[in-house]
């Protein structure tokens, strides 16, 4: 039995607090002053390039960056805005096409409005913009324990049982972030903020000042009922099959014929994987691509899936790593910790594959409509989308190779610090350029809101865990489990 | 004959009919400290190389380096061609730095890495291994490809108390190596 200890409570506690506070300050500072944001911007930010930041900047206005964008495609002066890429280029080889004419084009239809209007929006955007980022990511870590328990039962697999708890755990936290999910939605709708661009007001209504054909276009998929209908489904579809597979994994141990409940709980798993099939995709879509409106990717669902599943198998790991140093879980053995580490190691690669497949098709057709989505990540955000592919692919792939550094702790908790790091990076990347644009910042604001979501989740991971037994009482794999050598 | 005589001691077979009692057997012998020369078995036993007290195979550290030698020579593959001898304009990219245009390298510089690895690493296997076309078959008893194990003992004291040990142990044929 798990003791969630008063000295943990007191961790969590703290850091929940940080989060609090933090978040506090962030809709404090980001929502009022323009002046402090910028400063915090350049300060925080020690490898980005003044210089073409000022250029940019004074460029803003002026939209001057449009002649050196059509002569000089994909480098210059792209960092101000992706969506005004181009226009010149545009209007003299695809006429036809409705993204690069002038009329019924929420972009070019008024830029002076426009622009100042849009200005506003990113900055009073912040705060929400970085606390849909922790959220998402939490959730996703969440979600992706779930996945992997669903595959467990549904793969009747028998090595990871000793280790089932702690998914169970972490899925239980799921509830969380997806009420504050839809509460960030049903704000959006209410225009407390601008997030997803789609929801502003008269975008969908042909003749008003805002209106864009090519989002009006959307209407059908992006609309607020069933926008929020969608997202509850969601919820509701992945927090019952967390808190039912929670139940039956508790029933195990009373129940005279765990064979069948167990069968159950495959079947239960199997269905679950079908709807997380659809739904991690199309909530991907909903929720982060529908930032970026006018974007869109097929592959974006798998990639947001691969980073998901990555960052719930590192936190997974760190958290049997950390309960096996305050002396429990003595059922798991090396052979455990290896194959966590190759999990580790192997999404890892899984996740660069997608990130790169999507990357590549479209660095190498190079059309306007796609390509704005890695120019505004190009520019302004270079270093961090740099960092963020090292820490994400280079530092596990050298890490974890070897067989040796997979068994030993010091190099797993190396590699997963710096993963976790990188994908919450990666969801930032994600984010922020469609949220915020050039007001970005990463600083203390944002780390204690990382701080706080962490808090948050670990004390409902060590509450679920100090629930039941940490290792699940007659699940019919676990004496094979326990055995586990490879 | 004479001289590999010298060189190496006597074999002793022993045949089984069940893996784990011939792991069981292997775990016997070398706790009393014999040499298990080879083992035969129709499929691999888990944890036999382990009882054996076989070496950890190097053969990963090998795959790492034939796989950096593969991504070096896509690289210069990659840059002499398309960079150095013969610059090509594909779908309006950059050909004039390796840099600009190497995401459009990178299948190839995948591929090589896993072609370098894989191959070389089957080769150097078969070299390991003195296996090579042509080899004759080193088998001792065709019946190890079918339903039975066979573990080579080298003879080390008391030829008779062996032999004692491997009946013991649950072997249903011993012979001596000739």
């Amino acid at each position: 039995m798990f003791e969630f200890t008063g000295k943990l409570k007191r961790t969590t506690f703290i850091l929940m607090l940080i989060g609090a506070v933090s978040i506090g300050a962030s809709f404090f500072v980001g929502g009022e002053h323009h002046e402090a944001d910028h400063t915090e911007h350049h300060e925080s930010n020690a490898h980005h390039e003044d210089g073409e930041h000022h250029e940019a900047e004074e460029n803003h206005h002026e939209e001057a960056n449009h002649e050196s964008a059509a002569a000089g495609h994909g480098h210059g002066g792209h960092g101000d805005h992706p969506y005004h890429a181009d226009p010149s280029e545009g209007d003299k080889f695809h006429k036809g096409a409705s993204r690069s004419t002038r009329d019924h084009n929420h972009f070019y239809a008024s830029e002076e409005h426009h622009d100042a209007e849009h200005a506003h929006h990113q900055v009073a955007n912040k705060p929400w913009a970085n606390l849909l980022v922790n959220n998402f990511f939490f959730l996703a870590i969440a979600l992706g324990a779930l996945f992997f328990l669903a595959i467990q039962y549904a793969a009747q697999a028998g090595w990871a049982i000793v280790v089932t708890r702690i998914m169970e755990s972490m899925s239980q936290f799921l509830i969380i972030p997806g009420i504050i999910m839809i509460v960030l939605i049903v704000l959006g709708l209410g225009h407390s903020h601008h997030i997803w661009h789609w929801m502003q007001e008269g975008i969908m209504t042909p003749g008003t000042e805002n209106y864009d054909e090519i989002i009006a276009g959307k209407q059908a998929y992006l609309n607020g009922p069933f926008y929020v209908i969608r997202a509850v489904i969601y919820i509701i579809g992945w927090v019952g099959a967390a808190m039912l597979l929670r139940k039956m994994s508790k029933k195990l141990e009373t129940t005279n014929d765990p064979n069948r409940l167990w069968v159950k709980m495959r079947n239960l798993s199997a269905g679950f994987l079908v709807f997380f099939a659809v739904t991690s995709s199309t909530s991907a879509w909903d929720w982060i691509m529908s930032i970026d409106t006018h974007w869109f990717s097929t592959l974006f669902g798998w990639y947001v899936f691969a980073g998901m599943f990555v960052s719930a198998l590192t936190v997974m790991t760190m958290l049997v790593l950390f309960l096996k140093k305050l002396g429990y879980l003595p059922e798991v053995n090396h052979s455990h910790i290896q194959d966590l580490g190759k999990f580790m190691f192997a999404f890892s690669v899984f996740w660069t594959y997608l990130w790169f497949s999507q990357f590549m098709l479209i660095w190498y057709s190079n059309i306007p409509e796609e390509v704005t989505y890695y120019m505004a990540r190009w520019g302004e955000y270079k270093g961090l989308f740099f960092t963020m592919l090292a820490m994400n692919f280079i530092f596990p792939i050298l890490i974890l190779m070897s067989r040796d550094t997979k068994r030993n702790y010091g190099f797993l908790v190396t590699a997963g610090i710096i993963m976790i790091i990188g994908h919450w990076l990666d969801v930032y990347i994600m984010v922020t350029p469609g949220t915020v644009g050039s007001h970005w910042s990463l600083g203390l604001i944002q780390l204690g809101t990382f701080l706080g979501y962490a808090g948050v989740f670990l004390f409902v991971v060590f509450s679920s865990l100090a629930k039941a037994k940490l290792m699940p009482e007659g699940h019919p794999m676990l004496q094979e489990s326990k055995y586990h050598h490879i | 004959m004479a001289t590999t005589n010298h060189q190496h001691p006597p074999i002793i077979n022993a045949l089984y009919d069940d893996d784990d009692v011939l792991l069981k057997g292997v775990k016997d012998l070398k706790a009393k400290g014999y040499t298990i020369a080879e083992v035969y078995s129709p499929f691999p036993i888990h944890g036999l190389d382990h009882a054996m007290g076989l070496k950890r195979t190097r053969i990963a550290i090998a795959a790492f380096m034939y796989g950096c030698l593969g991504l070096i020579t896509a690289i210069s593959l990659t840059y002499g061609m398309m960079i150095v001898d013969w610059p090509m304009n594909i779908g309006g990219k950059p050909s004039f730095t390796w840099g600009e245009n190497m995401p459009a390298f990178v299948p190839i510089m995948f591929e090589l890495t896993v072609f370098f690895a894989a191959h070389l690493m089957v080769w150097t296997f078969f070299i390991r291994n003195d296996i090579y076309p042509g080899r004759k078959a080193q088998n001792p008893d065709p019946r190890t490809t079918d339903d039975k194990f066979l573990m080579e003992v080298e003879l080390s004291g008391d030829k008779e108390e062996l032999m004692s040990l491997l009946r013991d142990s649950g072997a249903i044929e011993i012979s001596e190596k000739n």
